[in-house]
């Protein structure tokens, strides 16, 4: 009982939410409604039995991607009004596509009641351990039969890193020249280096 | 053991990720002083690998043996075939792009990182035989190369192709994702020969939908029409070494993969997805031809031309034969060798000031300025087009005769229709460079290596290409073999 | 459906953001309807609007924010996922053995390596 009732508590919230963040005025509020989605997303996780996705959800989507949305949003500096001002303008396109994702959905489950859809059995290899919780049975996958990819995936976060550092670093490398302090040159500065005298031409002016 | 017959497996992609990490470290530490030192151990690294792929290609491995990590990669013949390309077309990119990278200040260490690892993911690629690793090469490729295409921060016209090509490759692997999900849901696994028994029988909708999916996710990346608009524009605005890189070693691993997914995983369903290639193909051509009849931008025209050759190579794929994936590989090596040529002859175009030249109307009376140069060119544009006794006529002859053997007569025959629009264009630029007017605007100054890779190419497209058939078909046959080769 | 009892675990969770919703909605919304019951809630223009020590707002409180905060984020986000991936791995290596060891430890050194790169950039400094 309690059960449905969390279910259908965090079902609505999401759905909630989830129409909120299209529909916020304030594109700061539509972040914050998509955390909100996202915590409520964390909970649905947790009743289908998949806890580590659900703390996943928690700590990474709250936790970095949210913030990283936020700071994009805050980076940006678009006139959302105007943005907005498409919106009757691209109304009918979206309708009909709205309209189309709606009659997948309603064909897609009508034709899983009717027992038209068969899914395909897992395959063996994969099936999770038998009397663990799912995290390590992901773990044993993780870092046993998938570890070629697990691998491979830690590069791609290295190139993600590389193409964010590559594709932002100019501005940091401009304020360096112009504003740091190194403060062992300012110390380790002697009246002999710092003033120099010169006796230049009449009317010449001097090169400093 | 598995673990370690596997690792051994791997060994290019080990070698290419650890120097990845080390130049990382190099770029890091010495700063883009030495970008010059980092790319040429990266050419390094890749002809090490190169050398390490070779003889698995020689010898036509296949079978058990070349399966790693429980049926997630592939080291076969087919895979070796690609690599070869993959990393050779990566150091033509490594080659070229000091010269045009330092006219603005703009050569920086990572350059040569990000296509080390771009190459790498490449090769995962072309060696996946799970859904689960083809995306992992996927966006390891897709990555490098959406910071690749904004490496020239000054140019704004190179931030736009960076965010455009980020934008649709994101929606791109969107749809693959989603076509890789439908297919793990109705066949139960991610592993292509699992797959391919799993689906055995009379094909179910959602398997259907799945495959349709995946490859509308893969047309994108190797920009077959109808999903090919981001690729004028992002050839047009990368910076031209990239560009170069884009127009290879990426295409290269994209079209192996896909033949890999549609021949191993989809194997027993050719009829579902043959149509949908077919109607790519023939679309590419088309449009590839018809589209690049007004450009005004060199850079652009060989963004229609690739389109266009991607079309004859996906009639090589329609065939379903090891005969047409043979057939398929031959013209990608040649296809590989006139891109680097004639995007090596873009880059030599430079006027009074050095900066480079990209307007069609630029080349007027090349034949005058720079006789060698025009000469190259209008070698590599009478390759492209197909035209006898250049070799860039033998990889569509033998596509088509896959074609005509595998019974598909009309596709064969329309192909060939078509490239007789796509030789207008070709021509036209050839006629410009010969018979129009002299603009001098020309002036260039080139180092040794683009005259090298030039000359290379050059000499590849001229009939004495037709001396390398014998080998060339004896590997690509065997390579196409192993990719039949199904376990 | 799964098993209950597994649930019932985090049934206090539960119950706790039960009450913290109910106390945090208490509140916010007691002080307005009491404020209105009261008859203490008469909104005019002077008393809505926003000010600046006593002077009306100059310009929206929302400037553009710097593109230094988004790669911050962007190395939060890989660090973090990084920080991930340790749960399963540290559950699971009576499973796993010391090739599962080894897989973390290269995987570690790849991101290390990233981070050293990050570092030497000068990607974490501020000025």
């Amino acid at each position: 009982m309690i059960q449905a009732f969390a279910f259908y508590l965090f079902a609505a919230l999401v759905l909630a939410s989830g129409a909120f963040t299209i529909l916020a005025r304030n594109p700061v509020h539509s972040v914050l409604w998509l955390i909100l989605a996202f915590f409520n997303a964390a909970g649905l996780m947790v009743i289908v039995g998949a806890e580590f996705i659900a703390m996943l959800l928690v700590i990474v989507y709250v936790g970095a991607v949210a913030v990283l949305f936020l700071f994009v949003v805050m980076m940006l500096d678009i006139d959302f009004a105007e943005l907005r001002s498409g919106l009757v303008r691209y109304f009918p396109l979206g309708l009909a596509i709205a309209v189309v994702l709606a009659a997948e959905l309603v064909l897609g489950v009508g034709a899983y009641r009717a027992g038209a859809l068969e899914l395909g059995t897992p395959a063996a290899e994969t099936a999770p351990l038998v009397g663990e919780a799912n995290i390590v049975s992901i773990g044993a996958l993780l870092y046993g039969r998938y570890l070629f990819l697990f691998e491979s995936a830690g590069i791609i976060l290295l190139v993600a890193m590389i193409g964010a550092i590559v594709l932002t670093q100019r501005e940091a490398r401009a304020d360096a020249g112009r504003s740091q302090q190194n403060i062992s040159r300012q110390v380790s500065r002697r009246p002999e280096e710092a003033t120099v005298n010169t006796r230049p031409e009449v009317g010449q002016g001097v090169q400093l | 053991m598995e673990l370690t017959s596997s690792l051994g497996l791997i060994a290019p992609e080990i070698l290419l990720s650890v120097a990845g990490l080390f130049l990382l470290l190099v770029a890091a530490w010495a700063g883009d002083r030495a970008s010059s030192a980092i790319s040429i151990a990266a050419c390094v690294v890749l002809g090490a690998a190169f050398f390490l792929v070779a003889p698995s290609v020689c010898a036509g491995a296949a079978g058990l043996e070349t399966v790693a990590f429980g049926g997630q990669f592939r080291a076969d013949a087919f895979a070796g075939f690609a690599k070869l390309m993959i990393y050779a077309a990566a150091g033509a990119a490594l080659v070229v792009a000091p010269a045009f990278f330092t006219r603005y200040a703009a050569m920086r260490a990572e350059y040569p990182v990000l296509v080390l690892f771009g190459t790498l993911g490449m090769s995962i690629m072309v060696s996946a035989t799970d859904l689960l690793t083809l995306y992992i090469g996927l966006e390891m490729q897709s990555l490098a190369a959406y910071v690749l295409a904004a490496f020239l921060r000054p140019d704004q016209r190179s931030a736009e192709a960076g965010l455009k090509y980020f934008v649709l490759g994101a929606l791109a692997s969107g749809i693959l994702l989603f076509g890789a999900s439908l297919l793990y849901g109705f066949t139960g696994t991610t592993q292509f020969e699992l797959m391919r028994v799993a689906m055995a029988g009379p094909i179910s909708t959602g398997t259907l939908f799945g495959i349709v999916f995946v490859l509308a996710g893969l047309a994108f990346k190797i920009s077959a029409v109808p999903f090919h608009m981001w690729t004028p524009d992002v050839y047009e605005g990368a910076p031209t070494p990239v560009t170069q890189f884009f127009a290879t070693a990426p295409k290269v691993a994209a079209i192996a993969l896909t033949a890999r997914v549609a021949l191993d995983a989809f194997g027993t369903h050719a009829d579902a997805w043959r149509q949908v290639v077919i109607f790519a193909a023939l679309a590419s051509i088309v449009v590839g031809a018809l589209g690049a009849i007004g450009q005004t931008n060199i850079k652009r025209l060989l963004a229609y031309s690739s389109i266009n050759n991607v079309g004859f190579i996906l009639i090589g794929l329609a065939a379903a034969t090891p005969q047409g994936a043979s057939a398929m590989l031959v013209y990608l090596v040649i296809y590989v060798a006139m891109s680097v040529g004639s995007f090596v002859a873009v880059l030599m175009l430079r006027d009074e000031d050095g900066a480079p030249v990209e307007r069609l109307a630029d080349l007027a009376g090349l034949s005058r300025t720079k006789p060698a140069l025009a000469f190259c060119l209008a070698a590599m544009m009478f390759s492209l087009a197909g035209i006898p006794p250049l070799f860039g006529f033998w990889g569509k002859f033998v596509v088509f005769q896959a074609a005509v053997q595998a019974d598909l007569v009309a596709l064969a025959a329309i192909g060939i229709a078509a490239s007789v629009i796509g030789a207008f264009y070709y021509i036209k630029v050839v006629k410009v460079m010969y018979f129009d007017e002299a603009v001098n605007v020309v002036r260039d100054r080139s180092d040794w290596a683009h005259w090298a890779l030039l000359i290379i190419s050059t000499a590849l497209m001229s009939p004495l290409g037709y001396l390398l058939t014998g080998p060339l078909s004896v590997l690509a046959d065997r390579a196409a073999a192993s990719l039949f080769f199904l376990v | 459906m799964v098993a209950t009892e597994y649930l019932l675990g985090y049934l206090p969770i539960l119950i706790f953001l039960g009450v913290a919703l109910a106390l945090s909605a208490l509140f916010v919304f007691l002080p307005i309807g009491v404020s209105r019951i009261t008859g203490s809630h008469r909104p005019d223009t002077a008393k809505l609007s926003e000010y600046e020590s006593g002077f009306p707002a100059f310009e929206s409180p929302r400037s553009q924010f710097d593109v230094r905060f988004y790669l911050v984020a962007i190395l939060f986000i890989i660090f973090d996922l990084e920080a991930a991936f340790l749960f399963p791995w540290a559950v699971s290596l009576e499973f796993t053995g010391w090739p599962g060891w080894i897989t973390m430890m290269v995987f570690l050194a790849e991101l290390a390596i990233g981070f050293a790169y990050a570092w030497k950039k000068g990607a974490l400094e501020w000025e």
